[in-house]
């Protein structure tokens, strides 16, 4: 049950635990028992919420940012890692195999402030070596989402 | 003589779909939630259609063999083994459809004709009755009941059963009730056939909808694999309805006569949806498993939902049908579903679309969204309510 449990609120979290429980065939402090207990043991790190914001008229510049950074001894790359994903402004953080160590997601409001972020804070960390910063241009797809599309039901009323 | 003087009187006298009466009516409203269509309402998983466009972009556009390309039949063997354990020779024993529909027909039409009998279990397809009066034979109603659930019992097939029969429908899962078979309901008919020349055409197409365990065909029997014509296909499974593609498998003596039929009517089945649907079979697995996932929850909800109005709906546990009980509501079948359409914009299938015995009952599918679920059955709510009042 916590599989499903899990995968309905991936998609809704805004579901109420009374409805979790029928779509599940079971009650609703069951569900409300094993929520909590993901929640305690981490397995659910929090709730948000999808959002467009070019269609909300915010305007947001996303980079997506390769850096390349030399390990420290004992450390790893946790603590530069750790350096990096404390910024507000960073949404994304992960260790990566291949051509570059890190990969960083930076939103912003402008991309010259994404730029300066990019130049004055990451950059200057002692083990960054180098960055390289590709912006957003048009997101097709996050998180399973389609944007832009909006689904309508073009089967025919009846058929048989 | 006119015309309509000319055409054969089996074909006049059989009625059109009763399914289609509100068809024009919901086009024209603005808001109005359909429960009435019997298809998926996902698209065709992306990695099928791929697969059809692929086979487009090379030029695959000729006929195929007429049995269907044998890599198609290969797969469709190698899926009976695996889901049903049920082994057919991909070679002689399968035949690629156009649908399940067209199996339906060349099944009928292979071993029924004039002066013949077909059981056919009533709440059911539409198709099954036409089909059997377009062969010139005719269809024998055998009731089902909703305090079985639906499931057909031994004693009913008996009391139907004549010299003249020569075939019986088996539609399980079942449209439009929801209703399975297993493996004990169907050893019990079993029992009732096993000694007797009658056909047994087995449509499964919902097989994969089964929501309480392992789909069950009553071809599983050994003494019944013989004379049972097991008929699938990919519409509901795999949402494939548009691409018109589905299979029928059984003894090849059987497949030989319905092929020369397949072959003088319509050639072959569609080039295109025969690749794609080899691409369903290998790697279309996954994807299934979710939609029945999202099947499955929207069902509850909605058994849930009728239960709690007070209309009883047993627990349907396959397809994507609910079959609540409208008796309560003192409406007939016809009334509750054009008052329920007129005045709250939902629209339901009246139970007797399907069959006589089908009135008292409403047809209601939950394959459309859990918000269009939700609104819907706050609309019967507030409907119901104000006709008990």
């Amino acid at each position: 049950m916590q599989q499903e449990i899990l995968d309905i609120l991936q998609k809704n979290s805004r579901i109420s635990d009374e409805e979790l429980a029928v779509m599940l065939g079971t009650d609703a402090a069951t569900v409300r028992a094993a929520i909590k207990e993901m929640e305690d043991k981490g397995i659910i790190t929090g709730y948000k919420t999808l959002i467009d914001w070019e269609k909300a008229q915010e305007e947001v510049v996303v980079a997506y940012i390769e850096v390349r950074v030399t390990p420290q001894r004992g450390q790893g790359f946790d603590k530069v890692a750790e350096r990096i994903y404390q910024y507000p402004q960073v949404t994304a953080c992960c260790l990566m195999s291949g051509g570059f160590d890190l990969f960083v997601v930076v939103e912003g409001k402008t991309m010259k402030e994404v730029a300066l972020f990019v130049a004055e804070k990451l950059a200057t960390i002692d083990s960054v070596l180098s960055t390289s910063t590709h912006f957003v241009l048009k997101k097709y797809k996050e998180n399973g989402v389609i944007f832009n599309r909006p689904r309508k039901d073009e089967r025919e009323a009846v058929v048989l | 003589m006119t015309i309509k003087d000319m055409i054969k009187p089996n074909i006049l006298a059989t009625p059109p779909s009763g399914i289609r009466k509100y068809f024009d009516l919901i086009n024209e409203m603005k808001d109005a939630i359909s429960l009435g269509i019997g298809e998926p309402d996902f698209e065709t998983p992306w990695t099928i259609r791929e697969e059809g466009i692929y086979s487009l972009e090379k030029g695959k556009t000729f006929y195929s063999s007429n049995a269907g390309f044998i890599e198609l039949r290969q797969e469709i063997a190698r899926f009976m083994a695996r889901k049903y354990n049920l082994e057919y020779d991909p070679s002689t024993e399968i035949l690629v459809t156009v649908g399940g529909s067209e199996a339906i027909d060349i099944t009928l039409r292979t071993f029924a004709g004039p002066g013949d009998e077909v059981i056919v279990p009533e709440p059911s397809f539409v198709a099954y009755k036409g089909c059997t009066m377009f062969c010139g034979a005719t269809p024998v109603p055998l009731e089902l009941k909703a305090e079985y659930e639906f499931r057909i019992q031994p004693e009913q097939i008996l009391s139907c059963i004549t010299e003249k029969t020569r075939a019986i429908i088996l539609a399980y899962p079942n449209n439009p009730t929801g209703a399975i078979m297993e493996y004990e309901d169907y050893a019990k008919i079993v029992e009732v056939l096993r000694d007797k020349d009658i056909i047994v055409i087995s449509d499964e197409l919902y097989s994969e909808l089964n929501y309480k365990g392992k789909h069950v065909s009553i071809a599983q029997f050994p003494e019944m694999k013989e004379k049972t014509i097991v008929i699938n296909g990919f519409s509901k499974a795999f949402a494939m309805t548009g691409w018109r593609i589905g299979f029928a498998c059984g003894h090849a003596d059987a497949m030989e006569q319905m092929k020369k039929i397949h072959q003088y009517a319509i050639m072959c089945s569609p080039t295109t949806a025969q690749f794609a649907a080899i691409e369903a079979l290998r790697n279309g697995e996954p994807e299934v498993r979710k939609m029945v996932d999202e099947y499955n929850r929207r069902r509850r909800v909605m058994v849930d939902g009728f239960n709690r109005i007070g209309l009883k709906c047993f627990e349907p546990y396959g397809a994507f049908y609910c079959f609540p009980d409208i008796r309560s509501t003192g409406l007939s079948s016809d009334e509750f579903c054009e008052r329920l359409l007129m005045e709250e914009k939902v629209l339901t299938v009246p139970g007797n679309a399907f069959g006589a015995c089908g009135e008292g009952f409403v047809r209601a599918t939950y394959a459309t969204s859990l918000e269009n679920i939700r609104e819907a059955l706050t609309r019967i709510a507030r409907f119901v309510e104000r006709v008990r009042a």
